[in-house]
């Protein structure tokens, strides 16, 4: 690589080792931002901070942190602060690595959003696969309450704050902020009606903050370092680093820490290596399942990945999982994978999603296998075209993307798939067992 | 029972919410009743519902909604590997087929010493370091990534030899 890595803002245990210790975190300058804004900020300053750094939602929406945090109704108590970890997209595996590696600056990020909205409980809501790292992280908490940094009246003030892991139990849905609420309730996983959001009513109906991991890991530096440190980086618009998780058909995928605006190319070919076998890209979906096929030609190549840039090749960015693929790969075997987990993941309360991933996923399945005819193709449109604006939540419409866009953008795909040919059907590249 | 065999770990969960949600332990004291048998039984839910003031069936609407509860006993191990899209594409789909070959099983089903089920799940969060798996066991949930068939294959007469230890060990009390 050309370029030298400048040190890292959230995958500090890749420069630092042992940064999973409470010591050698606090070293490296841990919990002074907590310490700093218990002692020495008001809690509406500490909002002002993020929201002048222009941090955006991590977990896919991209919405103003410190915006969303400044919604907090004040007139109803108590307030909670929920960590959303369910991390289940297909493609997204950053927060986990944030959690394994950097442990200590993302609950130092949670205790400062507690502090900022005055909340005395935090909840850390895992996937339920999550089981370790629940376990690593209920042994950090412990490290924590016995070294003072977080219990009753923390650094001699009257704040109180205690943080509490909960373990969910393999549901991608509970990644939608209001499903996890009602699972963290105890109930079914799935989504409320909205409005009212979470700020004004979210856990046992009290006003709630609910932040992906990633987002509250860039807490604690924007503290300590200022806003326009954070602004430095990024773009105008799209402040800061992002992880992006890089995976599908590449020589080196993994997360890669980088400024939003990063183009496709530098990622997918400077760090990721470009694709194996000395095949040609194809596609890249930005977003993991959830995304829209982008066709990967130069100028999508060109394109900055933030969160302005991405629509302008029809697609968003959400949580900056690029998943490659290559031109091995047929395009109705894939949307086959996507449209059948989103039928196994559907929560099953709004009929658009619940019936529409259903058959859908019948006949991405009998395109797939070849079975089809050319108006199946046509049908499979109409119902994806009949499920977009109808749903509950945005598993429904994240369902139709690749499905919608692929159709679109891959036609001689399914021109082959529905023809005289065979099915081309899908060749993995990467051999499984050398 | 659970609350006498686990009294100490139901206290320390209740404790985590205020005392007038104590419907949010459900999910937790569900796990509980699981590592100890593989499975949830309707006596378990019955318990746990009385524990927490609420119903039978709706603490039987948890476990049928969540995919990681089981409602019946299956292998003594699960070995779980992940065949969403970004693991497919990395040869994840022919990985699980090989293996369960080799096993003499079919995804979904049990080898026939009922101790090794295999079985196709929805994203890990591992994606970059597939063809992966996690293994999930009375003992809890432990990740398995960059594998091979061979690598598996190792991992499974591993788990095969602990449990007969284990049934030898238990044998001799």
């Amino acid at each position: 690589m050309s370029k030298e890595k400048p040190p890292y803002i959230l995958l500090r245990h890749r420069d630092i080792p042992d940064l999973d210790n409470l010591e050698v975190y606090r070293q490296n300058g841990g919990f002074k931002a907590f310490e700093k804004v218990v002692t020495q900020m008001e809690p509406a300053a500490v909002t002002e901070v993020v929201k002048a750094s222009g941090l955006r939602g991590r977990g896919g929406a991209g919405f103003p942190t410190g915006l969303k945090w400044s919604f907090i109704d004040n007139k109803s108590w108590p307030h909670y602060v929920v960590a959303n970890a369910d991390e289940s997209e297909p493609g997204t595996f950053k927060d986990r690595e944030i959690m394994e590696g950097n442990p200590y600056q993302f609950l130092e990020g949670v205790a400062i959003c507690a502090y900022a909205v005055q909340a005395n409980v935090a909840y850390i809501y895992l996937r339920g696969e999550f089981w370790n790292l629940a376990a690593s992280l209920d042994q950090h908490i412990a490290a924590l309450e016995a070294a003072g940094l977080l219990g009753e009246n923390l650094f001699g003030s009257k704040y109180s704050l205690r943080l509490y892991t909960h373990l969910g139990a393999g549901a991608y849905i509970c990644g939608e902020e209001t499903a996890l609420l009602e699972s963290l309730e105890g109930k079914l996983g799935q989504p409320r009606l909205r409005p009212p959001f979470p700020p004004s009513y979210g856990l046992y109906g009290k006003p709630t903050i609910v932040n992906n991991v990633e987002t509250l890991a860039n807490v604690p530096l924007i503290i300590e370092r200022g806003a326009e440190w954070y602004r430095s980086m990024g773009t105008e618009k799209s402040p800061g680093v992002k992880i992006f998780s890089l995976s599908g058909c590449v020589n080196k995928p993994g997360n890669y820490e980088l400024p939003l605006g990063t183009t496709f190319r530098e990622l997918i070919f400077e760090h990721g290596g470009g694709i194996p076998g000395g095949r040609n890209i194809k596609a890249i979906m930005a977003a993991g399942a959830s995304s829209s096929l982008i066709v990967a030609d130069e100028r999508a190549l060109d394109t900055p990945m933030d969160y302005e840039s991405v629509p302008s090749v029809g697609a968003q960015l959400g949580s900056a999982s690029v998943i490659v693929i290559d031109d091995s790969v047929s395009i109705p075997w894939l949307i086959d994978k996507t449209t059948h987990f989103f039928r196994h993941e559907s929560c099953g309360k709004c009929t658009p999603c619940r019936e529409g991933t259903f058959w859908m996923s019948h006949l991405t399945e009998r395109i797939a296998n070849g079975r089809a005819r050319r108006e199946d193709v046509e049908l499979l449109y109409d119902v994806a075209s009949q499920i977009r604006g109808k749903c509950l939540c945005a598993l429904g419409e994240f369902s139709i993307e690749a499905v919608l866009s692929g159709i679109e953008r891959f036609r001689s795909d399914f021109d082959v798939a529905v023809g005289e040919v065979q099915t081309a059907a899908h060749v993995e590249q990467v051999p499984a067992s050398d | 029972m659970l609350a006498e065999k686990y009294a100490q770990e139901i206290q320390t969960i209740l404790a985590k919410y205020p005392p007038d949600q104590r419907r949010s332990a459900v999910m937790p004291l569900l796990y509980i009743a699981q590592r100890d048998k593989m499975y949830v039984n309707r006596e378990d839910m019955a318990e746990i519902a009385e524990i927490l003031g609420i119903t039978p069936t709706e603490v039987a609407s948890i476990v049928g909604f969540y995919s990681l509860y089981y409602e019946e006993q299956k292998g003594k191990y699960h070995i779980q590997v992940c065949t969403d899209l970004p693991c497919a594409l990395r040869g994840a789909e022919r990985f699980m087929q090989e293996l369960c070959s080799r096993l003499n099983i079919r995804p979904g089903e049990t080898t026939a010493d009922g101790l090794i089920t295999v079985e196709p799940v929805m994203c890990l969060a591992a994606c970059d370091k597939a063809p992966m798996f996690q293994v999930q066991s009375g003992a809890g949930l432990s990740y398995h990534e960059n594998q091979t068939v061979e690598s598996a294959l190792a991992l499974i007469e591993q788990l095969r030899s602990d449990a007969a230890r284990k049934r030898g060990r238990d044998s001799h009390v």
